[in-house]
């Protein structure tokens, strides 16, 4: 990709960017049809040992139908699926080496805890005793040690999630499958069971493959993101590449917030790009060996990389003017909108962070001001 | 929600009693030492050790039981099968006659499927007795219990089953470990349903029975036609005992195990 | 979600074929196949002999001479002979009758159910059901003793001074109704009562805020969303007692005439059982025209 790295982010983790790692789970060219509705079409994606990877995306996306096919629930129509270099065609669901944390958890309601649990085990030959070590093992790995004789129904909705944790690392899978983990649990739980997620996956060293919904949840655990449009990859990487450098509208439109300006391509020099934007100039860092001069693109600001003023700013570009529309107080940011002059009068919307508990905030409802930004806060958005 | 209104009451009080006075009147004067309807004479069991020297009703006692009992068991192992398939196979060959040949019957009435069972069975030249008496209730309740074991079966949560499989169990321990003791008060509900309807037909079992092989519905309707007698009030009060105790025990251990699961 | 239509394919406890098979196979043998034979019956003619009925063709290879030799004389008799359509007309009536009746005493049981406190209504529930898992003969039963000349309904009602001559409602078509209604009853409270259970309470109250009465809301709130309630409900007490044999035989009188009692005597004293296999045949035309109707309604009532 002909796109610069972002220079600050550094990963002791990143096996994808070594040409010569294998990767542990490999997608190649898999397609899934309901009914004529393509849920995965065409779909190639790499997952590699260790690797915490959320797939990303509205409902429908096709993201739960990629893990399933991998889980053996599904079967894709065309297309393989290696896991360590072994096609998983024909393996039924109880023979593969993954497993599976179901979004409801399905906890099965008639056994205890400690029997579901030890369900997985007791599919293989294992002694009694080595059953039980385990799951001691598994209790005491998501801090439930003394619930192994409750009823599913007699736990908290935490308490159910460790066990359906516990249940599926049970039986040391190559892969763990995490159907929106957290997706049944309050907000502060959420955040709570997040870390713990987090450390446990890197304890273990396993293979995290997450589908979730929610942007918050990959970008905070994940190593890698698939973010995912219509049973097809829009963008693989970092949750910093995904958000600052989102490879089209669609991702950066669904992974945070965005105003978009639209400008004609002035001048294209080095790595610098000028427009000719309807309410002034633009320029960009953000080159595009494709762009010519006179085509109409539109360019992304991430609402926190704009700044308000009362005063105009002494850049000659990347600026503009207009009134204070509405101020939205959200506790650790405040959003502000500004409707820009002219006849279009665009609205522009702007984080502000509360860095202080009684400063008073410098602007309201209809100031005048300006707003401006830097050469390199700009996205130039393709597709 | 706020208490109940008068009106609401009055509707539930009447409603009840329109449903219980008249099997408590038959109760009533199941206890009557007078042969005469209406006359009170007094407290007596005397027509339930009547009962016990009617050999003709006490035989036809144990054939139905019999019949229930076989039928019943067969018609939950089919009404399962056919369960699973309609719940689980999704589409397959001949589908919609199948579907078609199951909800047939529970509209049907019950003098054609009688009717025509019979000219089956003539058709074959088969001895009418005790087999063709329970192949026609396991044709009629099987039905039934397909449909009571489908709507449960359609109701369980799938992912259960896949993450049973997830786990490594095959697909036989999956049935027996999740499925079946996930969907076993149904299968139960299945039973007992199809257990009391063969205990009460009339209709089928008077068209497939033979001659010796009289039902107590039957024996029960042949002395009934010729006016009320107080040992059928004592035989109707024993059923209506039996079936009431098991209907409520079947019900509180359905609830009990509803309870302890969600 | 997605279904899973691959996991049932493969390596099921038992084959796919055995788990279908098993059953379809009964049914197509015990009830298709009597089907088959009740038409091909209706369409031979009576010979009093046992099996009282001559077939026209005895192979399948013959399927060409059947249908040129096929003989309505027992349908000709069931148009020719008015007794035939009477017994229908007024088994629709008194079916008609008794679903309309059933209706009105099971609404406001079920709506009254329905507006009990939570923790009553399983009990609740299990009281209406209860009489319906009794013995459905001894229910009938029940009621010759009270409908009797001289019997309890006589007896309670000259001893409270109301009428002096008995009521002579047993044999009467009223008795078949009182009957039906109550053997039926059950099957039209249920439906109606799971419709009310689930209408969600906040609709009244939103319907109160906007200000409607408590009659307002009766009738344009509850009634159309426990539709499909009383659809199921009327027509689970509407089919059965068409076909009804034992409440005629045992409560009606003998200028009751319903279509299952006239197919039992053409069968059981008459012998003539291709005349009653045409009756039968004639029935489960009839019996389609509500199936139909029900049908008809309920996909308009989903959603």
């Amino acid at each position: 990709m002909a796109r610069k790295s972002l220079g600050n982010i550094r990963r002791s983790f990143a096996p994808w960017a070594d040409p010569a790692a294998i990767p542990q789970v490999r997608f190649e060219s898999v397609t899934k049809r309901f009914d004529d509705i393509a849920a995965v079409s065409d779909l190639t994606l790499s997952l590699y040992p260790g690797e915490f990877h959320a797939l990303l995306g509205p409902s429908g996306c096709g993201k739960t139908t990629l893990m399933r096919m991998l889980a053996g629930f599904e079967t894709p129509d065309s297309g393989r699926i290696l896991l360590d270099g072994q096609d998983l065609a024909g393996i039924p669901p109880h023979l593969r080496p993954t497993n599976m944390m179901f979004q409801s958890y399905a906890l099965f309601p008639h056994m205890s805890v400690f029997d579901n649990i030890a369900f997985g085990l007791r599919q293989g030959n294992l002694k009694r005793e080595a059953i039980a070590a385990r799951v001691a093992e598994m209790l005491a790995l998501v801090k439930l040690e003394g619930f192994a004789g409750r009823r599913p129904d007699q736990l908290s909705g935490g308490q159910k999630q460790r066990v359906a944790l516990a249940r599926a690392l049970a039986r040391q899978p190559k892969v763990l499958l995490l159907d929106e983990p957290l997706g049944a649990l309050d907000k502060k739980l959420r955040e709570e069971t997040q870390y713990e997620l987090m450390d446990l996956q890197a304890e273990l060293g396993l293979t995290f493959l997450m589908v979730t919904h929610d942007q918050d949840e990959a970008m905070a655990m994940a190593d890698r993101i698939s973010v995912m449009e219509r049973g097809r990859i829009a963008q693989v990487g970092a949750p910093e590449e995904i958000y600052e450098m989102p490879a089209n509208r669609y991702v950066a439109e669904f992974v945070g917030d965005i105003n978009v300006f639209e400008g004609v391509v002035d001048e294209v020099k080095g790595e610098i790009i000028s427009l000719d934007g309807r309410h002034g100039p633009i320029i960009l860092d953000d080159p595009d060996p494709s762009l010519a001069i006179g085509q109409t693109v539109s360019v992304a600001i991430r609402p926190e990389k704009i700044s308000i003023t009362l005063e105009e700013p002494a850049q000659p570009t990347n600026k503009m003017t207009g009134e204070i529309w509405d101020i939205g107080y959200l506790g650790d940011f405040t959003m502000v909108q500004v409707k820009l002059d002219g006849e279009a009068g665009q609205l522009v919307r702007v984080a502000l962070p509360n860095r202080s508990r009684r400063a008073e905030r410098p602007i309201a409802w209809e100031d005048r001001v300006w707003l401006s930004w830097d050469v390199e806060a700009g996205i130039l958005l393709r597709g | 929600m706020n208490r109940l209104r008068a009106p609401h009451l009055l509707a539930l009080v009447f409603g009840i009693a329109f449903l219980y006075l008249p099997i408590l009147v038959l109760v009533l004067y199941s206890f009557n030492a007078s042969r005469l309807v209406t006359v009170w004479g007094g407290f007596s069991t005397r027509w339930y050790a009547a009962l016990l020297q009617n050999q003709a009703l006490l035989d036809a006692a144990w054939l139905s039981l019999k019949v229930a009992l076989v039928s019943a068991s067969l018609a939950t192992i089919l009404g399962l099968l056919s369960a699973l398939a309609l719940a689980r196979f999704g589409r397959f060959a001949g589908r919609t006659l199948f579907a078609g040949m199951i909800a047939a019957p529970l509209v049907m009435p019950e003098v054609i499927t009688g009717l025509a069972l019979l000219l089956l069975f003539v058709g074959l030249d088969a001895e009418r007795g005790f087999w063709t008496v329970t192949i026609a209730h396991v044709t009629l309740t099987a039905c039934f219990a397909t449909i009571v074991i489908q709507a449960r079966l359609v109701m369980l949560d799938r992912s259960l089953e896949e993450a049973a499989q997830d786990l490594g169990a095959t697909p036989l321990r999956v049935f027996l470990a999740i499925t079946l003791p996930m969907i076993a008060p149904a299968i139960l509900a299945g039973w007992l349903l199809a257990f009391t309807l063969s205990l009460d037909d009339l209709v089928l079992a008077s068209f497939t029975s033979g001659p010796g092989s009289t039902t107590l519905p039957m024996r029960i309707y042949s002395s009934v036609r010729l006016g009320v007698t107080p040992e059928i009030n004592a035989a109707s009060t024993l059923i209506i005992a039996l079936v009431a105790t098991v209907v409520v025990l079947a019900s509180l251990l359905i609830k009990r195990d509803a309870l302890s699961r969600t | 979600m997605e279904t899973g239509t691959s996991l049932p394919g493969r390596g099921w406890p038992a084959p796919r074929w055995l788990v279908v098979g098993l059953p379809y196979a009964w049914l197509l043998a015990f009830f298709l196949l009597p089907f088959l034979i009740v038409l091909r019956i209706a369409l031979s003619d009576t010979a009093r002999a046992l099996p009282p009925y001559a077939p026209h063709w005895t192979g399948w290879a013959e399927v060409w001479g059947f249908l040129q030799a096929l003989d309505l004389e027992s349908f000709a008799t069931l148009i020719a002979d008015t007794l035939y359509l009477d017994a229908y007309l007024s088994s629709l009536r008194l079916a008609a009758t008794a679903t309309l009746v059933a209706l009105l005493i099971a609404f406001p049981l079920a709506y009254s159910m329905a507006s009990a406190p939570r923790r009553w209504q399983p009990a609740l529930l299990i009281l209406v059901i209860l009489p319906f898992w009794t013995s459905f003969l001894i229910r009938v039963y029940a009621w010759m003793a009270i409908l009797r000349p001289e019997g309890v309904l006589d007896a309670l009602l000259r001893g409270l001074g109301i009428i002096d001559e008995p009521l002579g409602l047993m044999n009467t078509e009223t008795a078949v109704l009182i009957g039906m209604v109550y053997s039926y009853l059950p099957f039209m409270v249920l439906p109606i009562y799971t419709s009310l259970e689930r209408l969600d309470r906040s609709l009244l109250e939103a319907a109160a805020d906007l200000g409607a009465t408590p009659f307002r809301r009766f009738i344009s709130i509850v009634i159309p969303l426990a539709r499909p309630g009383i659809y199921a409900g009327c027509f689970l007490v509407f089919i059965p007692a068409i076909g009804e044999f034992v409440i005629p035989d045992l409560l009606g009188g003998p200028e009751t005439l319903m279509i299952g009692k006239v197919l039992w005597t053409e069968f059981f004293s008459n012998r003539d059982w291709p005349l009653a296999s045409a009756v039968a045949i004639l029935l489960l035309l009839i019996l389609a025209v509500p199936l139909f109707a029900y049908q008809h309604f309920a996909r308009k009532e989903a959603p």
